[in-house]
């Protein structure tokens, strides 16, 4: 077991309002590591910061053993981590495919290249369209991204993932909003995903989420108050007194 | 320490407190038009590049009731209103229709409405400039200290413009109708839940710009004449007052427009000397003007290079 | 023309016009209307330049119009010195090194302030790029060796070997040329894995980077580019009017540029060209008619923005605006 991703003492407060509060976190190789935690919790901003476009007020996030906490987000992206967002944050103008090959084209070294026409590069296209192909999307290739629907674009989204080949998946509730058909289309994705990829997802689907997730940690006003198996969280005092009010 | 040269004459100190009292007025005058800029863009999120128009609008109404009423300050009363009516029927003819869209629409669009205005001016009052005439106690100089003699009417440009920032930091301060704009400015969807009239509030802050504006330009037409395209001057140096103040920062475009007024004035007047410190007499004359020129912009870098948001960036909207 | 989509098809119709209208204008001596044709295509080129980064960078520059100046100026001041002396460094009438100083000119000033200006975003990012303009306003204004605010006469164009860009003919197929390379140049760049980026930033920049584009550096890049392009219409203006003045760019003049793009249609190869065309000629018309014609100017302009979205190319090519 090595540990891909180690967070130390991250803190980061917005205007005195505490978002993340001493948060320790280990990400293993291979897990998919899920976080949960109540509304306000701070769960976006910790992916936020993972990703490098929050920065922290204090602590450190290591990345196969190497400090990237003062790293932009476009370097992070190129030793690795990849992000879906909450919000459907796609290029709405640009068509389904090219918004993928973008992701496939910013693994093929960098793009400051001026003359050739980006859509006739086959190795770019043919794995942009192999990506969609995965998720299901390889009939709507060329239709404009404004013209799918949320859940096609949730698909897209992870189909970006995918395509960056990043380590460590950052997935910020990838079901949200998805229909209860949709959400089980992308919990068989995202399980045939399980031990190619490293993922990180933040979700408030509860089945989804002990169905998919080797490890838990759960997040709550900005602190790491469980970090363990589905069972032991599932009964865990502090997590049930966290979301049930139990005493 | 730089080494003197022998020959060169020691700062004239009076010079450079008329100078230092040039710059505070230009300071003033570009807080006047400034503030209006920063408010608009502040509450209603609108770039409005005809505020420049505003300036020129009240300079030349100014100056025609200077002669039908024959009192410059009289004058001045009556124009406020007018620029203020001005200011609204913009905003609900170009400017409103324009708040959904974005800052490319708004600069496009206000751009057509300086073009609309600068030629209406051309038509109504003609080609050439109107020198304002002021009033016989206004026209003399006033004795400070020592030799120091400064026109009296640039001692009323200071006192109005200073009062005018009084007023406006009472107004967004400590009045229901600042309340209203502060809070506009942080959270427009709660005002309007509240069940404020958001479109009269956006009228009366876009007209209050226009009046501030407009005085603006009223208090220099007897100093330069009211003259077509003098907005369109200003309106450059007033972006880059709110740019280095912070944009929608009250407090910001204060202190960034007293700094900008006195960097440019001081620097005109000052910059070939102080480079002859350490060049030769010619060199400096060559390089002082350009570089004076820029001088404002330079420092508008420098203050982005170090500080993007401003000096003093309004709070988190 | 079979094989042509309907763009394409309207893109080399217009071309087309744009290189006989002239040609037949400098047969029958209507030597007028050729030089309306010359000033047309090289705003053209400047329209076309700002559209790389406008239409396709989303960048809304204010200031374009000071790489026209700079671009005329680096013609002019390189002139001025072979006839009156000084600066031997920099004087002569040579075209090709007159073409290297206003590019290389346009692109060092387009990458420092570039470098400044996008660092900020939105209304700031329209501010400074107007301010940064306005410096170089001043900055010429208060160069009395250079005429200062009335400007300086080029008394020798441009000189290049064969080419004589004293004959109208010549300087306007020149022109033209440029222009279709600067059409062709841009064309290429936005669909290449550069533009990709570019366009992608525009849509949306945090994606963009999440995907590990250091989107800074490519608008960085682009905002060079379209500076650099536009230096060589202002050589190309400056050869043409053989004046040039702080005037030249005035933020009234970058605001025109700005117009164009909108007004043809921005992202689009042929919109900056039919916004100049229209630009150039509707100005003639309505200036011919009344010495007031920036009234009804900019009556039709604040109608664009508030009716027209989409641009001209828009209508031509049936899309709703």
């Amino acid at each position: 077991m090595t540990t891909l991703l180690s967070v130390k003492g991250l803190k980061k407060s917005f205007g005195g309002v505490t978002a993340t509060d001493d948060v320790d976190l280990d990400v293993i190789k291979g897990e998919l590591h899920a976080i949960i935690g109540p509304n306000g919790a701070g769960k976006t901003t910790l992916i936020s910061q993972l990703s490098g476009a929050v920065k922290p007020d204090a602590g450190v996030i290591m990345l196969n053993g190497a400090n990237i906490t003062h790293k932009p987000a476009h370097t992070r992206a190129r030793l690795g981590i990849t992000r879906s967002f909450q919000i459907t944050s796609l290029v709405m103008d640009m068509s389904v495919l090219d918004n993928v090959a973008l992701a496939v084209q910013a693994t093929d070294g960098h793009s400051f290249k001026f003359l050739k026409p980006a859509r006739k590069i086959g190795h770019i296209r043919d794995k942009a369209l192999a990506m969609l192909a995965e998720v299901g999307l390889a009939e709507r290739a060329e239709d404009p991204t404004r013209n799918l629907s949320h859940g096609e674009h949730r698909q897209m989204e992870l189909a970006i993932a995918l395509a960056s080949e990043a380590e460590l998946m950052l997935l910020d509730e990838p079901m949200a909003g998805l229909g209860p058909e949709e959400s089980a289309t992308m919990v068989a994705y995202l399980k045939s995903l399980k031990g190619k990829r490293t993922i990180l997802l933040i979700e408030h689907d509860m089945d989804a989420v002990f169905a998919l997730a080797d490890r838990i940690s759960v997040l709550v006003y900005g602190k790491v108050i469980a970090t363990g198996l589905p069972d032991d969280i599932r009964s865990n005092d502090a997590v049930r007194h966290a979301y049930l009010g139990e005493e | 320490m730089f080494v003197l040269k022998s020959g060169i004459p020691p700062l004239d100190t009076t010079l450079l407190f008329v100078q230092t009292l040039n710059g505070v007025q230009l300071g003033l005058l570009l807080f006047l038009v400034a503030s209006g800029l920063t408010l608009v863009f502040g509450i209603l999120d609108f770039v409005n590049l005809a505020h420049g128009s505003l300036y020129m609008l009240g300079a030349f109404i100014c100056a025609s009731l200077t002669f039908l009423v024959g009192n410059f300050l009289l004058a001045v009363l009556i124009a406020l209103p007018i620029t203020g009516v001005l200011g609204y029927l913009i905003e609900r003819f170009v400017a409103r229709p324009l708040y959904a869209r974005d800052h490319l629409d708004h600069v496009l669009g206000t751009f057509g409405l300086i073009l609309v205005l600068d030629t209406s001016v051309h038509l109504i009052w003609g080609p050439a400039g109107i020198a304002v005439p002021l009033p016989a106690w206004l026209e003399g100089q006033v004795g400070l200290f020592g030799d120091v003699v400064v026109p009296s009417f640039r001692l009323l440009i200071i006192a109005a413009g200073l009062a005018a920032a009084a007023g406006l930091f009472w107004l967004v301060n400590y009045t229901r109708l600042g309340m209203l704009i502060r809070a506009g400015a942080s959270n427009r969807t709660m005002v309007s839940a509240l069940g404020i009239d958001i479109q009269s509030l956006f009228a009366l802050v876009f007209a209050l710009g226009a009046m501030l504006a407009g005085l603006a330009g009223m208090l220099i037409a007897p100093i330069t004449e009211a003259s077509i395209g003098m907005g369109n001057n200003i309106i450059i140096t007033a972006f880059v007052v709110i740019i280095v103040g912070g944009i929608g920062s009250m407090k910001g475009a204060f202190f960034a427009a007293l700094l900008i007024g006195l960097i440019d004035t001081l620097g005109r007047a000052f910059l070939d000397d102080f480079f002859k410190l350490f060049m030769s007499s010619d060199a400096a004359e060559n390089s002082a003007p350009a570089l004076s020129a820029m001088l404002i912009y330079i420092l508008m870098a420098v203050v982005l290079s170090v500080r993007p948001q401003g000096l003093f960036p309004p709070k988190v909207r | 023309m079979i094989g042509f989509s309907r763009s394409a098809r309207i893109n080399i119709g217009v071309m087309a016009i744009l290189a006989i209208l002239p040609v037949f204008f400098w047969w029958t001596g209507q030597t007028f209307y050729l030089s309306l044709a010359t000033r047309l295509v090289i705003l053209a080129i400047a329209a076309v330049s700002l559209n790389l980064i406008l239409g396709y960078g989303g960048l809304i520059s204010f200031g374009h119009a000071a790489y026209i100046g700079i671009g005329a100026y680096a013609v002019g001041i390189p002139a001025h010195h072979a006839l009156y002396g000084g600066m031997d460094f920099i004087a002569s009438n040579n075209g090709f090194f007159q073409i290297a100083l206003a590019v290389v000119a346009a692109a060092v000033f387009a990458l420092i302030t570039g470098a400044i200006c996008l660092r900020t975003k939105g209304v700031y990012f329209i501010m400074i790029t107007m301010a940064f303009a306005q410096m170089v306003y001043y900055f010429f204004v208060s160069i009395e060796e250079y005429g200062g605010d009335d400007g300086l006469v080029i008394d020798t164009r441009s000189e290049f070997p064969l080419v004589n860009l004293d004959q109208p003919i010549v300087l306007f197929l020149v022109s033209y040329v440029v222009l279709v390379l600067a059409m062709w140049l841009v064309n290429a760049i936005v669909n290449s894995r550069f533009g990709m980026v570019l366009q992608s930033a525009k849509g949306n920049n945090d994606r963009t980077v999440t995907l590990g584009y250091n989107t800074y550096l490519y608008r960085l890049t682009a905002y060079v580019i379209s500076g650099a392009m536009c230096g060589l219409a202002g050589a190309l203006l400056g050869n043409f009017a053989t004046f040039i003045s702080p005037e030249m760019m005035d933020w009234s003049r970058s605001g025109e540029l700005m117009f164009m793009v909108i007004l043809g249609g921005t992202a689009t190869a042929l919109g900056p060209v039919l916004g100049a065309a229209v630009f150039v000629v509707v100005a003639q018309f309505l200036s011919e008619l009344t010495i007031y014609w920036h009234l009804p100017f900019g009556l039709m302009l604040i109608a664009v923005v508030l009716f027209a979205r989409g641009g001209l190319s828009g209508i031509l090519r049936g899309k709703g605006s």
